[in-house]
This record gives structure tokens, C-alpha cells and sequence, in this order.
């Protein structure tokens, strides 16, 4: 997207005109570990989207929470916060 | 009608800040631009100018201030000097990239240490690669002058820079020449509301000073560079017009003289004055010599530079800055650097002097201009000569 653009594409003074465009912007793939949640667990507390920074934890309709790999840098504060071990934070490579 | 009154050249500034109805003022006193934050402070008590007085702990915030306000779309002014600008330099490359249009004073002063509060042009050299378009004037109508249409060229909607009007030190700064101001009504015939075109409002959200990751930050600056040089068209109009409202005509290098001469000296600043007299004298005595002085040092005029020597046979220049294990006087390297493509050039001969406020009377420019012509006739090995240092200073090779 960014990558395609020339000088000449670019805003005087680099003023994003259009508000909320960091939403566009890929930041998962800074990651080197994921969050991998082990739901029997997990009670619903919610602290894992309540402390993550990014946020990148949403909530799903069954009441557990899910972290949107587009946006987790794999900081692994989730994983620190949570108070049933629920979460590991795992190598990407590992898959 | 216009008057013609005894001004000091801080005060000139200040009436031209005042004719230009500024919005929002932020600044902090420091020798010798002091009478310029003081004088619009005073102004803006007493109700003469309805503008916003934002005192301030520092340089650093003053410039940041204006940034604010030049945001939402407010006609903008401060002033420094010296050490001053250096507290602030962080924030003065963030002026011109994010476009905004600030007027900056720069009353010229030596760099610490040892400390002095006297004239030099160290400070705005140091500031030289920061994207503000850069003005030197001689005198006090210049220092109103220039300070009126630095607001009309940076605020034009092709522009959109912040531009610095440099003046010297006390030896511009504080003296007192008649000076002759406008009508108000021909300042806004020449000078028009400005009009941000980004300006911040809430009803249109938008972000101002977003990162620039690697992806885009080399675009951005290019595309910066290429908008700032083709200020030029602007700048050269914008002098037009004023010369043709006001009768005074400026030009990215004035010329003095110069009609069939063969050395050629350049100074920037209030000391072109002085060479003037020099000039006349030696014409006088029927000397081929003349006096070209750089008005706009950012984006340099490379075009009317090479016009302007392109008949000399020396070209004498005199900084006042060193640039500490360089190639010469700052200004001097540059000079040079235009030049270097040109089948025919002058050769050229670097002298600096008047540092930290050593005066440079006339007998001095008369020594630069004798002993330029000696030394680039034998062609010297020295990068740089001094003039007005006691001890002969050699061995500077490089």
C-alpha cells in the first residue's frame, strides 16, 4: 500500500487527512511469539483485553477473548496478567 | 501617507509584526533580540495589537508554541538569537516539515563558549539545513521590509514554510536609522488573511506530526525538498510585489558596483554596508572592484550568483563563522560549490572575521579586498585567511 506511493503521492507536511488510518497499518508481523489461549482454563475475566496495549483483543459472542494476530506484536503482557495460565505465549515458528 | 521615522532595527521588526496583525506571538528574551519579545509584549499590554502572548520557559517552547499556533491556522511570529536558536533547533526542523509558516527573527549572535552575547553568524549557520526559507538584511528599513514579506512568501499556499529574517546582532539589532513605514492599507493590499489550508478543527479531524516509517519517510522528504526549491517562483514575486506597492525592490543577491568588475567581494548582512563605503572608495581611485551581497541564503540563488560573478576574475569571500575543520567559511564552501561546474569562474578566496562582535571597519575590508587580490593572483595554499586577528594565523592547508 505505503510501498507503492512516490513522492509526488505524498501529503504536504505528512498530514494524514483521513482519521483512523493506523488501523490500516500491519503490526503483527513484528511478532516472534503468539498468544495461544487454552479456553478449559479461561474463566472470561477479560484481563487479557483490558491490559493489552496494542488492543488487540476482542471479544467473541461466546465470551472469550481473542487476540487479532493482524495487530499483536507478541508482547506477551496478556500472558504475564493472566491470573489461570491461560494463555501461553508460543514461537511463531512452532506454529 | 507613509512616514519616515527613526526606528531601531529590533523595532522595525516589530512594526512590521505589528502591521502584519499577528494572531499569536511566542517568544523568550535573549541578548540582543531582547527589544524584539519586549516591544510586542508592550503592544499587545497596552491593546496597539490584538494578539495572543504566549510567555514561555525556553526557547524550545517557544517555537513549539508557534507550531500550535501556526496549526490551527494563526499568523504566527517569534524571535531569537545565538544560543537561543540552538535550544530550539530541534523544533525548528519540525517547523518546515510539517509546513508551517512561522516567522522567525534571528538577531545574529556568536556560539558559546566563551560565552558572548556579540555578533557572529554562527548561529545561523548552524540552522542553515533546516528547510526555512533564510533572509540577511543591511539595515533597518530592510528589518521591516523583509519582515512583512516573509509573512506574505511563507504563508502563499505554494509555499507554506516557516522563514528566518536574519539581522546582526547590536550592530543591526540596536541602532537607530530613519525608517520609512507604510499605511496600514498598503500593507493589507500586500499581505492578505492567511488561510491554512490543513488548519486543525474538530469538525474535520485530522493528524498532524504522524510517523513517518521507512516505507514513506524518504518520499516525504524528497517531495519537502522539491516543494521548498520551487519557493523560489515565490520568493522572486513576492518581491515584485512589494516593489511595486512599496518602491523598493529586493533580489536574491543585490549586486553594488559591480558594472565591468574584475574582484569581486561578498558579505552577508549589516557589514555589506560597510564594504560599501570600501567599494565606493577604491572605485574612486579607479579600482575594477565591486560588491555582491547573498539577501537569500535558503534555497540558495544559484542562478543569480553565477550572474553575478560571471565577468569577475576574483570572487572574495567574507564569513563570519568558522566552519570547525572545514574547507573554508561556511558561506565561502558553498560559493565555491555553486560555482565548481562553470567553465569560466573566478577564483575564489576565503576570509573570515568579525567573530563574537569584532568590528570590521573600513580599513579591514580594505585589507580583504588588497590581500584577496594578492593571494588569489599567487594562488595560496591556505583554506582560509582571518582579517582583523591579532597573530598571523598560517599552515591551514588542505
Amino acid at each position: 500500500m505505503a510501498d507503492e506511493l512516490t513522492w509526488r503521492d505524498m501529503e504536504v507536511g505528512n498530514i494524514v487527512t483521513e482519521p483512523g488510518s493506523a488501523s490500516f497499518r500491519r503490526t503483527g508481523d513484528w511478532r516472534s511469539q503468539r498468544p495461544v489461549l487454552d479456553k478449559e482454563k479461561c474463566n472470561k475475566c477479560g484481563l487479557c483485553w483490558l491490559y493489552c496495549p496494542e488492543p488487540a483483543f476482542k471479544l467473541l459472542e461466546d465470551g472469550y477473548y481473542e487476540p487479532d494476530l493482524f495487530y499483536c506484536k507478541g508482547c506477551g503482557i496478556c500472558a504475564e496478567v493472566c491470573t489461570r495460565e491461560a494463555i501461553t505465549m508460543t514461537e511463531e515458528e512452532e506454529k | 501617507m507613509s512616514r519616515r521615522v527613526a526606528l531601531e532595527a529590533s523595532h522595525a521588526v516589530t512594526e512590521a509584526t505589528r502591521m502584519a496583525d499577528v494572531d499569536v506571538i511566542s517568544a523568550y528574551p535573549i541578548t540582543p533580540q531582547t527589544h524584539i519579545p519586549e516591544r510586542l509584549a508592550e503592544m499587545v499590554a497596552d491593546g496597539e495589537l490584538s494578539a495572543a502572548y504566549i510567555p514561555v520557559e525556553s526557547e524550545h517552547s517557544a517555537m513549539s508554541a508557534c507550531l500550535g499556533a501556526a496549526a490551527i491556522g494563526a499568523r504566527t511570529f517569534t524571535a531569537t538569537a545565538g544560543q537561543g536558536l540552538e535550544l530550539m533547533h530541534e523544533v525548528v526542523y519540525i517547523a518546515s516539515s510539517m509546513r508551517y509558516p512561522v516567522v522567525m527573527a534571528v538577531c545574529n549572535r556568536a556560539l558559546s563558549a566563551p560565552l558572548s552575547v556579540w555578533g557572529d553568524h554562527s548561529d545561523a549557520m548552524a540552522v542553515r539545513d533546516t528547510g526555512w526559507i533564510q533572509i540577511f538584511c543591511q539595515n533597518s528599513q530592510e528589518a521591516f521590509d523583509l519582515t512583512l514579506w516573509a509573512f506574505r512568501v511563507g504563508e502563499d499556499p505554494k509555499v507554506l514554510f516557516p522563514v528566518m529574517v536574519h539581522l546582526d546582532g547590536f550592530t543591526l539589532s540596536h541602532v537607530t536609522e530613519p525608517v520609512i513605514l507604510p499605511e496600514q492599507s498598503e500593507v493589507n493590499r500586500f499581505l492578505p488573511k492567511f488561510q491554512y489550508p490543513f488548519a486543525l478543527n474538530p469538525d474535520k479531524p485530522m493528524t498532524h506530526g504522524a510517523f513517518g516509517p521507512p516505507e514513506i519517510y524518504s518520499e516525504t522528504k524528497l517531495a519537502q525538498e522539491v516543494a521548498f526549491r520551487n519557493s523560489k517562483e515565490v520568493i522572486l514575486r513576492g518581491w515584485k510585489e512589494f516593489g511595486d506597492i512599496f518602491g523598493r525592490y529586493y533580489h536574491p543577491v543585490e549586486e553594488y558596483k559591480t558594472e565591468n568588475a574584475k574582484t569581486l567581494l561578498l558579505t552577508m548582512g549589516s557589514f555589506s554596508e560597510t564594504a560599501k563605503i570600501v567599494i565606493d572608495k577604491k572605485r574612486d581611485k579607479g579600482e575594477a572592484v565591486g560588491l555582491i551581497s547573498l539577501r537569500l541564503w535558503r534555497p540558495f540563488p544559484f542562478e543569480e550568483l553565477r550572474q553575478a560573478v560571471e565577468n569577475a576574475e576574483i570572487l572574495i569571500v567574507f564569513d563570519r563563522c568558522i566552519s570547525s575543520g572545514g574547507p573554508g567559511g561556511p558561506v565561502f564552501s558553498e560559493v565555491r560549490s555553486a560555482l565548481y561546474d562553470e567553465k569560466e569562474r573566478p577564483k575564489i578566496v576565503s576570509f573570515i572575521g568579525g567573530l563574537g562582535g569584532r568590528d570590521m571597519p573600513q580599513k579591514d575590508f580594505e585589507y580583504v579586498i588588497d590581500h584577496g587580490r594578492e593571494i588569489a593572483e599567487k594562488r595560496s595554499e591556505e583554506l582560509f585567511e582571518t582579517v582583523g586577528v591579532r597573530g598571523e594565523v598560517t599552515g591551514i592547508r588542505g
